[in-house]
């Protein structure tokens, strides 16, 4: 089959840029490969482990089950727009370095654009509530111990309040 | 783990999508929300040579009520809305209630009633509750629309009564009569996972509360959303009562579903589990249409 490139406009971590895409491309590779952006990882490509989670238009979704080519005019944050600059991490990032949320790492980014969403809507969630929400994310290290005391020091810092700032 | 090649259109109209079908027929697959689909893409399990993407289609998108009390779903409406929305809950509050149940935020930020409907998976909590409410399911052509009947809607495994050139539009679900109580009741291993049983329940009472109608429909319990006619029949004309609840149960669980069973649950562990969920959901769905009969007393 010939292939034919479509072209989108869209604005990841806050910048827009335009392409050219294959269709059969999908969100995760394009990010990876086409834009550099390797912090969003790829696990199992069928929706079932979390590691590829960005947030499309500010909810979190699988980056393997969508095509890049639908992504056309929508914004997407992957990891790698958490913090202001490589140096000074997102609150949520640090919790999950204070509480020792991560081992191996794979796991995390897909974790953290989990939890940007979740804490926005349940700033005061219970322990039973972050299990719930980290039950799409696969952590084989199997520190989910530490990476729901992560959330919770996040939540007690204020991560997912209103920004008083704002 | 990728994708064949496909080429991709995205229609800005039903009738635009419409007229695609009719001109590709079975060579071209409707792209709703992507959660079942890119992942049997992603294995190579399909390989249509066109996806024809509803995303940009917002008539398709819509949550009301019709003048009869319906409540009128649009078929790319996610989850994710249905989960919030506060008519679903108000007027289809057992598809409320199993929204949650549906995999993870992340899949239901995505997913859409349409879609889920049409995959037709047995192990799928919505065509359970779409069988269970007696949803009217919309579908269109070129050449016009019919509607058809949950009932005659599934017809097996991931296959439903919908022709290659039609596409599901819309879901109606009928308003419940007075002293209707419902339930529905899954257990997995993990929240999100695939349930290895799960029952929606609807009954109604009458003025005394005797059961005057009721319908117990299963997921994961054959080869489609699984009704328990039989199971039924035993609780109409009864009040409510545990005798016939563990008759309907074992009625339900060990003669009409048929469940296949898996490396987490075999079938006789199955059918275990119908049997405890028809009790839970049966005493839930009773309590609750009696709590309704006394705003109505």
């Amino acid at each position: 089959m010939k292939k034919t490139l479509h072209p989108i406009k869209i604005t990841v971590n806050g910048i827009e840029s335009t392409h050219a895409v294959e269709p059969r491309l999908l969100l995760s590779d394009f990010l990876r490969q086409d834009m550099e952006l390797t912090g969003t990882h790829v696990g199992c490509e069928h929706g079932v482990c979390g590691a590829c989670t960005v947030l499309l238009d500010g909810e979190a979704v699988r980056s393997c089950l969508t095509f890049a080519v639908q992504i056309d005019g929508h914004q997407i944050t992957t990891v790698e727009g958490l913090g202001s600059n490589p140096d000074e991490l997102h609150p949520l990032q640090q919790a999950f370095w204070d509480a020792h949320g991560l081992q191996c790492g794979f796991c995390t980014a897909g974790i953290l654009m989990t939890i940007i969403p979740f804490l926005e809507a349940n700033p005061h969630p219970s322990e039973e509530k972050i299990r719930e929400a980290l039950s799409g994310n696969l952590c084989r290290c199997t520190g989910y111990q530490n990476i729901v005391d992560a959330v919770k020091l996040a939540a007690e810092r204020g991560v997912g309040q209103p920004n008083p700032d704002d | 783990m990728k994708p064949a090649a496909f080429e991709y259109i995205v229609p800005d109209s039903l009738e635009q999508a419409l007229s695609i079908l009719q001109e590709h027929g079975e060579e071209a697959k409707i792209l709703a929300g992507g959660q079942s689909l890119v992942p049997a893409m992603n294995f190579r399990m399909l390989q249509p040579t066109l996806l024809v993407d509803l995303n940009k289609l917002e008539e398709l998108d819509h949550i009301r009520r019709n003048e009869a009390g319906d409540l009128l779903v649009g078929a790319m409406t996610r989850h994710r809305r249905l989960e919030f929305d506060n008519l679903v809950a108000q007027y289809a509050p057992l598809l409320h209630e199993s929204i949650p149940s549906i995999a993870h935020p992340q899949i239901r930020n995505r997913g859409t009633l349409g879609g889920s409907l049409v995959h037709a998976d047995p192990a799928a909590e919505l065509p359970v509750i779409a069988l269970a409410v007696d949803a009217q399911i919309k579908v269109q052509s070129i050449g016009g629309e019919r509607t058809i009947p949950s009932v005659e809607f599934f017809q097996g495994m991931f296959t439903t009564d919908i022709n290659p050139d039609e596409i599901l539009v819309e879901v109606a679900i009928p308003e419940s009569s007075a002293r209707t109580g419902w339930a529905f009741k899954e257990i997995a291993r993990r929240a999100g996972d695939y349930a290895m049983m799960g029952i929606a329940v609807r009954i109604t009472l009458d003025e005394d509360g005797v059961c005057e109608k009721a319908c117990l429909v299963y997921l994961n319990a054959g080869d489609g959303p699984m009704e328990a006619v039989e199971a039924a029949k035993i609780l109409e004309g009864q009040p409510r009562d545990d005798q016939a609840f563990e008759a309907a149960a074992e009625k339900a669980s060990q003669d009409e579903i048929d469940p296949l069973g898996n490396m987490h649950a075999n079938v006789d562990f199955q059918r275990h589990l119908a049997n405890v969920l028809t009790l839970r959901a049966l005493d839930l769905a009773f309590q609750r249409a009696d709590v309704d009969r006394g705003e109505n007393l």
